[in-house]
């Protein structure tokens, strides 16, 4: 129970910050939203990393490692390291320079002023609000199990996540953008700071490094968790497709908007790797090492069903429960603390669907004009309430893994979104209609997935690589074939080129 | 010329990282306790880095400086 005061500690401490940053804040529409395009250069790498680190990279990671072994890294991690930082440095740039420009603060306000159009945003509007729901659910249950386990049981899953959304949900409300910036700060070096140390204590607590891995080895049903026999070679491949999800996340795509200077994502670009490395490292060897722990019950019941069953099994709460195992009760609080910062990363989520909300469709429909821009922020900050609850009730039930939600909805999803992004800031020839013809396309591949049994796969390959190829064609190929905008607008997007 | 030698630096860094070599293989295990497909990832995240450096070294969009 101890470690939970330190988590609530915790949780008290972010909302303080939130409350502290609306304080600050101007009362302007853009200043909630986008705290003034002022975030510094730290704040600005901290915070973005912290915003895309979510339970998904914690407890997913290593439940998922905990099942398939030392492959979940490069699935995920170290292709991150390369994709991510490679669209923040070609495709960030140009966002925030469109953002700064035109006085933009969504990426559907992007595509409308680049694409002269109006309710085709709309769409494209709805469809990132319905890939980015699964993922603020996520965090809602990472939020529950983390407090649960660390508690010991005391909190159920369902009161932890319901603390957790109202911590969130307040702190977004009043603070905004600087709010939730300041607070996804606190949290990155919170949690970059502990990691390193949970390893060392809980490999300690279980022999030592060389020991566990020795151990792993010499056992017959552990022993390919070391290697990646239990994954092809063409899913590992397929998996490099979903980091081009981060640039098309809308809290990724917004955040890019933050920034005080371009050159502030230089620090970012380069120091991306570094971070995904620190966080993602310890998760893995942790979530494999986990096998040996069979001095933990909860554990010794998963290891048991997975060699009676040879299916994976739910592995989210691994991590907490070697913390609760071996560490320290000091230490396993204010880890359990760190651990709870990156699940929290919904915050930028919900904030992002509600800038969406309010300037896409409340402001463009006339609302802001009519009501004036206080109503924005009440109905942007009304917007977060209702968002939050939804996905706190939706979390109650929702029973699929940590790991897999992210990855079969939304990765997917936002990763066959990436070509918009492309087209729209890098290719004079690319039109709404192509937008248009990608965007139908996303929808029903998307919608097919969730009717598609889970582990569907294409000459191999995972669906988003399909998803992703052919909502590149779509959006190349319609382009080629139908009218552009006009040359103003082009020109205005490509000064340095003649249309 | 500097266009394609960035784009061939990157495409070789991709298929860097299919690393079909290490694949069946647990060993040899670095400082004694990492298997080699997850020290040779965590390598190649550090050579991320560098290669991040040397890209807005080389590839900064320096004209977008304007509008700060």
């Amino acid at each position: 129970m101890i470690p939970a005061l330190f988590v609530l500690a915790y949780l008290a401490i972010v909302l303080y910050i939130g409350i502290f940053a609306f304080r600050r804040s101007s009362g302007q529409s853009e200043d909630f939203f986008l705290a003034g395009r002022s975030l510094g250069p730290w704040v600005f790498l901290l915070s973005l990393f912290g915003s895309h680190m979510t339970a998904f990279a914690i407890l997913g990671s290593s439940g998922h490692a905990f099942n398939f072994g030392i492959v979940t890294y490069g699935l995920m991690a170290s292709s991150s390291a390369l994709v991510v930082p490679l669209c923040l440095l070609f495709l960030g740039t140009r966002l925030w320079s469109v953002g700064k420009r035109f006085g933009l603060i969504t990426p559907v306000q992007i595509f409308r002023d680049r694409w002269e159009c109006g309710h085709i945003g709309t769409l494209i509007f709805f469809l990132q609000a319905a890939l980015l729901v699964p993922y603020i659910i996520i965090g809602v249950m990472g939020g529950g199990t983390t407090l649960s386990v660390i508690s010991g049981g005391f909190i159920p899953f369902w009161l932890g996540g319901l603390i957790v959304a109202l911590v969130v949900m307040s702190y977004v409300f009043f603070g905004g953008m600087r709010g939730t910036a300041w607070v996804n700060t606190f949290q990155t070096v919170l949690f970059l700071s502990f990691g390193a140390i949970a390893v060392i204590l809980i490999s300690q607590g279980m022999g030592g490094f060389t020991a566990v891995t020795e151990r792993l080895l010499n056992n017959p049903n552990t022993a390919s968790l070391l290697t990646r026999d239990k994954f092809s070679l063409t899913t590992f491949l397929g998996y490099t497709f979903n980091p081009l999800s981060a640039i098309a996340f809308p809290h990724i795509a917004i955040f890019c908007l933050t920034a005080r200077k371009v050159t502030q994502f230089k620090r970012t670009v380069i120091f991306y790797p570094i971070c995904l490395l620190l966080i993602w490292l310890p998760c893995v060897y942790l979530g494999v090492a986990a096998n040996q722990a069979t001095d933990i019950p909860a554990i010794e019941a998963k290891v048991e069903a997975k060699a009676a069953t040879g299916r994976p099994v739910p592995g989210d709460d691994v991590m907490l429960q070697l913390l609760g195992r071996y560490a320290p009760v000091w230490v396993a609080g204010l880890l359990g603390a760190g651990i709870m910062a990156a699940v929290m990363a919904s915050d930028s989520q919900i904030l992002a669907l509600s800038t969406m909300f309010t300037e896409d469709i409340f402001a463009f429909y006339g609302g802001k004009d009519k009501f004036g821009e206080k109503a924005q922020i009440a109905t942007g900050r009304l917007f977060v309430v209702l968002v939050t609850a939804f996905a706190y009730f939706t979390a109650l039930n929702a029973k699929v893994a940590i790991f897999d939600l992210a990855v079969q909805y939304a990765f997917a999803g936002y990763a066959a979104m990436a070509p918009l992004f492309v087209a729209a800031l890098c290719w004079r020839g690319s039109t709404k209609w192509g937008a248009l013809a990608s965007t139908l396309f996303i929808a029903a591949s998307t919608f097919a997935l969730y009717l598609l049994p889970r582990g569907f796969t294409i000459a191999g390959f995972a669906p988003v690589v399909p998803m992703t190829l052919i909502s590149a064609a779509l959006v190349w190929g319609v382009s080629l074939l139908t009218p552009k905008p006009s040359a103003a607008t082009i020109n205005r997007y490509f000064p340095s080129s003649s249309v | 010329m500097k266009l394609a030698l960035v784009v061939i630096t990157i495409a070789v860094f991709y298929v860097l990282h299919q690393d079909w070599w290490n694949w069946s293989a647990a060993r040899p295990l670095a400082f004694g306790f990492l298997p080699v497909g997850l020290w040779y990832h965590a390598l190649y995240t550090i050579a991320a880095a560098f290669l991040m450096a040397a890209l807005v070294r080389w590839c900064w969009p320096s004209g977008l400086e304007r509008d700060e």
